[in-house]
Order: C-alpha cells, then sequence, then structure tokens
C-alpha cells in the first residue's frame, strides 16, 4: 500500500460511528422483542438512526449538488 | 491490509454478492408487501373477522362445538390443528383428509362466541400474499427452494462481512459520511459504503434470522423425532382410546397447570404435533418475548391429565425468536414501516453494488484506486 501525505485515519475513527450505529440498532431490534409501551416507542426512535443518518449524508451530497 | 489480502477480501465480496444479489432483489422486492400482508389483506376483505353480530363480553362457546362446527363444514374432513388468532375471539380450524393427514386441506376460521363461520380458505392468507410468499420463502419450488435460498442468505451474510472488512481500506482518509460528488462512480461508491456500513446491523439480523427460518421444517422434524418421540415413548403401541376427553377439558387442564399463559394452538390426537394418544396444548407466555414462544403441554387424550410439559430446545426457541426479528411485526405499524424503509434501502446497496462491479467490468485496477489512490 502506497504511504499518502496524508494523515490516514486509524481504524477506531473509521469504525466508531458505524459501530455506534449498529449499537443502536441492535438495541431497536432488541427493545420491541423484549418489552412494550415505551419499549416499543424507543424501537421506532433507535431504528430510525440508521434511516435518519444515511438520509442525512445523502441529502447534503445531493445539495452540493452535480450528481 | 497487503495488496493481496485486500484483492481476496474484494474478490470474495465480489463474488459472494454477484451469486446472491439477483436472489435478494427478488426478496427485498416481495419481502416488502409481506411485511404488510395482514394490513394489506384486511384492506381487501380478505382476512377473517370478527363476527360483528356478537357483542364484545358474549362467552365463548366450548371448542368441542367449534370442532363439530368445522366438521360438519368439511363433512369426510378432520381438524389436525385449532389455532387461536392472537387478540381476537377466532379460531383457526385446520382440516386435513384425516388428523394423522399431513397436508392441509382447508382453514375454517369460526367466531368463538357466536360459532359463525368467517372464512373458509385454503391458506390464511389471500391467494396473492401467499403467492408472494410462497415466491419468498422457496421461490415456489418447495423444500429445495426454501433450503436454496438458505444458502443465498449465508452468500449474503459472507457478502456483508467482507463488506465490513473492506469498509477500513477504502476509508482510511476519509471520515463516515464523505460522500465525494464529482465523479458518478466515486460518488456511488461512497454511497454504497455509507449505507452498507450504516445498515450493516440490520441487514446481518434479517439474514441470518432468514436463514434460520429456511431450517423450519428440519427443525420442527428434530423435534418430532427426539423431543415429541420422547414424551410420548410410553403410549407407543396403546391403542388410540375410543372416547376421547373434550377439548375443552384438555386446555383448561394446561392452562391451569401454567396460569399466566395463553393457548396458542393445540395438536389433535393423531396429528403428526401430537400422537395418537395425546392433545398437544401449544401454550404462549404474556411477556412480549415468551408471548413468541410455544410450550408443549401433552394432554393424556383418554384421562385428561398432564403427562408431561417441556420447553422447546434452544434451536426450536431459535427459530421462535427468528420469525419476529425477519418480519419485523413485533412493534406496532412505526416498525412495519421502519421495516419497509430499511428493505428499501437494502435494495439501494444491492443495485449501486451492482452498477459499481458492472461499471467497473473493464479491470479489477479501479477497485484498488479506490482503496490506495482516490483522496
Amino acid at each position: 500500500m502506497r504511504l499518502e501525505r496524508q494523515a490516514l485515519l486509524t481504524t477506531l475513527q473509521i469504525f466508531r460511528a458505524p459501530l455506534a450505529v449498529a449499537a443502536i440498532t441492535a438495541f431497536g431490534l432488541l427493545s420491541a422483542l423484549l418489552g412494550d409501551g415505551v419499549w416499543d416507542a424507543l424501537s421506532w426512535i433507535a431504528l430510525a438512526v440508521p434511516v435518519v443518518v444515511t438520509a442525512h449524508y445523502l441529502c447534503r451530497s445531493i445539495a452540493r449538488g452535480k450528481v | 491490509m497487503t495488496s493481496r489480502r485486500l484483492r481476496i477480501w474484494a474478490g470474495l465480496h465480489t463474488w459472494t454478492s454477484l451469486i446472491c444479489t439477483l436472489f435478494l432483489l427478488v426478496l427485498c422486492l416481495t419481502g416488502l408487501p409481506l411485511i404488510f400482508h395482514e394490513d394489506i389483506d384486511r384492506a381487501f376483505g380478505q382476512r377473517a373477522t370478527a363476527d360483528l353480530a356478537a357483542a364484545a363480553a358474549m362467552p365463548l362457546l366450548p371448542l368441542d362445538r367449534l370442532l363439530e362446527i368445522a366438521r360438519q363444514a368439511r363433512p369426510g374432513e378432520a381438524v389436525r390443528f385449532a389455532t387461536a388468532v392472537p387478540g381476537e375471539p377466532l379460531w383457526n380450524m385446520e382440516m386435513g383428509a384425516s388428523a394423522e393427514s399431513r397436508s392441509l386441506t382447508a382453514i375454517v376460521t369460526i367466531d368463538a362466541r357466536t360459532g359463525r363461520i368467517m372464512r373458509t380458505g385454503d391458506r390464511i392468507r389471500s391467494p396473492a400474499m401467499q403467492f408472494l410468499k410462497d415466491l419468498h420463502t422457496e421461490l415456489l419450488m418447495e423444500q429445495p427452494g426454501m433450503l436454496f435460498l438458505g444458502l443465498v442468505g449465508l452468500c449474503f451474510v459472507a457478502a456483508i462481512v467482507s463488506g465490513v472488512v473492506l469498509y477500513r481500506p477504502f476509508m482510511r482518509k476519509l471520515p463516515y459520511g464523505t460522500l465525494r460528488v464529482e465523479k458518478r462512480r466515486r460518488y456511488w461508491l461512497d454511497v454504497h459504503n455509507l449505507a452498507g456500513i450504516t445498515l450493516t446491523a440490520w441487514m446481518l439480523v434479517v439474514g441470518v434470522t432468514g436463514v434460520i427460518n429456511t431450517l423450519s421444517q428440519q427443525i420442527a422434524d428434530h423435534w418430532m423425532r427426539t423431543e415429541l418421540a420422547a414424551m410420548i415413548a410410553p403410549w407407543r403401541n396403546a391403542p388410540v382410546p375410543a372416547q376421547v376427553t373434550p377439548l375443552q377439558d384438555a386446555v383448561e387442564t394446561a392452562l391451569a397447570a401454567f396460569p399466566g399463559m395463553a393457548v396458542a394452538t393445540v395438536a389433535m390426537p393423531g396429528s403428526m404435533f401430537a400422537g395418537g394418544h395425546h392433545y398437544d396444548v401449544f401454550l404462549s407466555g404474556a411477556e412480549p418475548l415468551t408471548s413468541k414462544l410455544i410450550k408443549p403441554v401433552m394432554v393424556d387424550a383418554q384421562t385428561g391429565k398432564i403427562t408431561e410439559a417441556r420447553d422447546l430446545p434452544w434451536y426450536a426457541q431459535a427459530l421462535f425468536i427468528s420469525k419476529p426479528l425477519h418480519f419485523g411485526d413485533y412493534g406496532g405499524w412505526p416498525l412495519k414501516v421502519l421495516w419497509a424503509v430499511l428493505d428499501l434501502m437494502t435494495i439501494g446497496v444491492l443495485l449501486s453494488g451492482l452498477y459499481l462491479w458492472i461499471s467497473r467490468l473493464a479491470g479489477w485496477r479501479s477497485f484498488r484506486e479506490g482503496a490506495t489512490d482516490e483522496a
């Protein structure tokens, strides 16, 4: 692998955000399974996170144009 | 990651994805309406509903009366399973040529308050939903199709894992969420990486639980050969009782022994899940999690006494927990909507991956560029 002048991100930096989203997703999948009422609502919020995060970056890129 | 290892992981990701992409597209597209199958069938009047002529507080008829009604409606046939519809005063009587028969002839849905037959069909679902379900679960090819889709699911899991491994070399210089808009191919690579890594947990759970669901026949067979065979072993050669205990009494005995549980379904004496000498009363719990599980209670059809009750073994529990986690039907309609959105986004991951492969057919070089040179 060719070395770049630009600093490379560490593995932790690369996976920090994806791991956080995965943990929130796992919480959402389990909370509705293990509880009712408020746990269902928490599950909806948690499972909306991967959707909202992806949509946020997509909208931002579209706003920047060209594609 | 060395160039050689990168190439191996990239090859693994490309080929496992290519093998399963077409089938996954079919699964995502058929799965989308199946998330809402009950709601769709209800909207088109294809689902049995409670009898409107009945008052909500009317007492329930004894289950034996419901058996009689079903038998009268289907002369010459026998009830194999009696299944309570959750949350409604309805029972599905699953009929067969005999109780022993392994094939379903009809499902008679009866309101337990009035005894009125609310629907008779060869399946619970409408023909359209049943077609989508058969396509989704077995590619219309029964057991071989279902097991094949299990292999497709394993390919999907391998594609997700290799995708996560590849995410690191591709993102050495790009913070999470970067979408470079200058070049079309690079933009779609970034979109594929972002959506893929963000949906990883959900796709893995739906993929793995889907694979477990493809083994439902094998799991049921193994349970019958081992657990059920052990529970009814002392009665293996006993004659079928001439006079059987009423079903209502058998169910009440089971419910009394396990307070707080509800009856999910009853396998009638002679049917494949009960053996010749018992009712197998399957109870489910009242908690959100235990309501997804069933507990078989063997009630002697002659004496009306419980001979044994044991929890399902781990592999059968895994199957019953896998169902809601695959269908997304365990947290109200907002969860179903989220399931549908995540399903559509998965289609986006599949299509962007397909686009990247097609646009790179010239050679593998640009893959390496994506990992090392582009910044």
